[in-house]
């Protein structure tokens, strides 16, 4: 089991609420996924509209925890504030740490970000920071007080999967006991397979499921996908070889000329 | 007095906060409100003053990533 700011979890996907085609198609993704956690977001509100209390009736239908984000954000003022807003709204101290550095790539940056998490922590909130795979980065996040971390892959909404297999085994390693999620950048059941393969504790993903032809069942191919990486992960895997090995034993094999 | 909403100048004599959000169906559990980028809790709504040219930002849930 996962357990992260002391709430255990029993699925290791964590499903983004953004992009769907419909309400109703969230939702059958969300349950097919069989995630226990998804994450949403905060808003300017039109005034007369409910829009945003009917996402909210729809949330709390899907029985499940939010996590909420600070999308969107590039200061540590605007992060820390939304953060405090969020907490206001949906009522939970967990906040997914966004400060995004840059338009195009999305990239955090990641100066704000340990500043922000620093002031969060500090106030209460259980900090799950969008990061890169840079260890010292990383560091400083733990130092802030985060006991999560949630490095990228690849840029959010790009899909191109694991693109520093290195990096990320060498922050598994670095942080043997933290849990360690990977967000953003998956496109593919079999990426996060890899990721999870690599002894990854959980992914963090959106575009991959709401953008599919048939969310639902692209939801559940991630749950079996990041299910059977961990599997492995535990079982212990083999080292690739550079040779053949032959799996049939050749002691007592018949010799016929 | 002027204020500016969610980015937009409204011009208004209402003074509380809580008022001017039922005036403008501003309605729900489901909100967030800051002033001059300071939170604005929901239960303090009904004794925040507001002042000329303060910067209110009113939010709500909506799907994220």
């Amino acid at each position: 089991m996962l357990e992260l700011y002391g709430h255990v979890v029993a699925s290791r996907l964590l499903l983004g609420t953004a992009r769907y085609p419909s309400p109703a198609i969230l939702a059958e993704a969300v349950h097919a996924s069989k995630t226990d956690i998804v994450t949403v977001s905060l808003r300017r509100e039109m005034a007369g509209s409910r829009a945003g209390g009917a996402f909210f009736e729809l949330i709390r239908t899907l029985g499940v925890r939010v996590l909420p984000n600070t999308a969107g954000c590039h200061t540590v003022a605007e992060a820390v504030l939304t953060a405090k807003m969020a907490r206001e709204v949906f009522a939970t101290d967990w906040i997914k740490l966004e400060v995004i550095g840059n338009h195009d790539t999305l990239q955090p940056d990641v100066f704000a970000l340990v500043e922000a998490a620093r002031i969060l922590s500090g106030e209460g909130f259980k900090v799950f920071p969008y990061t890169t795979d840079d260890l010292v980065v990383a560091e400083h996040l733990m130092e802030a007080g985060c006991q999560v971390l949630m490095p990228w892959c690849a840029p959010i909404g790009s899909a191109m999967g694991p693109v520093n297999l290195p990096a990320l085994r060498s922050m598994r390693a670095h942080f043997p006991d933290v849990p360690l999620i990977v967000d953003a950048g998956i496109g593919r059941p079999s990426h996060a397979a890899i990721v999870m393969e690599l002894g990854y504790d959980a992914v963090l993903l959106n575009t991959a499921v709401a953008g599919a032809a048939d969310p639902a069942a692209m939801a559940a191919a991630f749950t079996g996908a990041i299910e059977a990486g961990h599997i492995a992960f535990r079982a212990g895997m083999l080292e690739p070889r550079d040779m053949a090995v032959p799996s049939t034993p050749v002691i007592g094999k018949a010799v016929f000329s | 007095m002027k204020l500016t909403i969610n980015g937009e100048d409204h011009y208004t004599d209402i003074s509380v906060l809580s008022d001017l959000l039922v005036s403008l169906e501003y309605e729900g559990e489901w909100l967030a409100t800051a002033v001059n980028g300071e939170l604005i809790h929901r239960e303090d709504r009904s004794v925040f003053t507001l002042s000329d040219r303060d910067r209110i930002e009113i939010l709500s849930p909506m799907q994220g990533g």
